[in-house]
């Protein structure tokens, strides 16, 4: 990384924490506005991927290793799949969240555990896999030089 | 006087605005042979078609489109584009003309489904009559939770979710199985000297066996 690149460098710097808290945002807040695990997902994996951009494959690959990338997505998926199948021995039907929670008829509980562990499994899921697809494509040239422009 | 007069006149303004600016991107892209140029110009066609979206008040699918779309779509061309050259080969004769045939005859059968389509927000539509409605008058009392169609994707069709899911997990896998995990590039720079000494050990020792093979 040459010295020329300072303002995008300085720029990056700031912006990335906001877009990574951005993505938990939209996480945590897909319940009353528009948003989810997919859009949270992307957009963390956009954070990082502008960090390997902007500062290198490497030190990214060296924060968050592919492993990690591929472990994380794999998790997600299963743990939304899991949910169902405790749905199941809850008694209910898969992916049932009433049967989650032993609760009076008309309560929410179960309803609202099941939507944010599902949640998380989906951005678990989408952010690794992105995460993973770009660091296949990226991790096939080690730097990229201004010139390749 | 209510004023909102002229709205829907202005609405249509916007859409019109919208949809020429995404077909002069789209024809801007055809033209062009600088494959970083078309790049950046689909991430522009992304956000503009967000921006129309967001016009039709379909919030979620909007930002879905901008973030998909404008940010992860035009970050994964680049990182392909970087694997292969800079600029497409031009077309010549025949090979022009067959791809404008299947875009004209695809465009024509498209635009006459459109006519036995529902018009935009006709309450009479079956969107509007059938099982909407059911969600919206049954969310409140059953999930409780305020974004209806959050307990949609989540809640009553958790199942087509899970599938989602399983498409995305599945692409990840497969672009890793075809293109290799990706770990050549720290294991170059490792193996280099350049990574300093005592951080992500677990990350090296996998740089080494890209390195053996």
């Amino acid at each position: 990384m040459t010295d020329h690149h300072i303002i995008l460098r300085v720029v990056a710097k700031v912006l990335i924490p906001f877009i990574a808290l951005y993505g938990f945002y939209v996480q945590f807040h897909g319940e009353y506005s528009p948003g989810g695990g997919f859009q949270a997902g992307v957009i963390l994996a956009v954070s990082l991927i502008l960090y390997s951009l902007i500062f290198g494959i490497a030190p990214t690959m060296r924060a968050v290793t592919p492993g990690f990338a591929r472990a994380v997505a794999a998790i997600g998926f299963l743990l939304y799949a899991c949910v169902g199948i405790a749905a199941l021995i809850g008694g209910g039907n898969f992916l049932d969240y009433d049967a989650l929670v032993d609760e009076p008829v008309g309560g929410h509980l179960g309803q609202h555990l099941g939507i944010i562990l599902i949640e998380i499994g989906v951005l678990m899921a989408v952010a690794g896999s992105m995460t993973a697809i770009f660091y296949a494509f990226a991790g096939r040239v080690s730097e990229i030089r201004d010139e390749d422009w | 006087m209510t004023g909102n007069e002229g709205a829907a006149e202005a609405i249509d303004l916007l859409n019109v605005g919208l949809l020429s600016i995404l077909f002069i991107v789209a024809i801007a892209m055809a033209r062009l042979r600088s494959l970083f140029a078309i790049v950046m110009l689909s991430g522009i066609y992304s956000l503009v078609s967000a921006t129309w979206f967001v016009a039709l008040d379909a919030v979620d699918v909007a930002f879905t489109e901008a973030s998909v779309g404008a940010g992860i779509s035009t970050a994964l061309f680049l990182a392909a584009m970087v694997l292969t050259s800079r600029t497409a080969k031009p077309e010549k004769g025949a090979t022009k003309i067959i791809p404008l045939l299947v875009v004209v005859v695809t465009g024509a059968v498209l635009v006459y489904a459109t006519i036995d389509l529902p018009g935009f927000g006709d309450p009479s539509s079956p969107a509007n009559t059938h099982v909407g409605i059911e969600y919206l008058a049954r969310t409140k009392a059953e999930i409780g939770i305020p974004n209806v169609v959050t307990a949609v994707l989540a809640s009553y069709r958790g199942f087509d979710t899970l599938g989602e899911v399983g498409v995305v997990f599945a692409a990840g896998l497969a672009v890793t199985l075809l293109l290799g995990f990706g770990e050549r590039a720290l294991g170059s720079s490792l193996s280099q000297g350049a990574g300093p000494a005592g951080q992500g050990s677990e990350s090296s020792s996998e740089g080494g066996e890209v390195a053996d093979d």
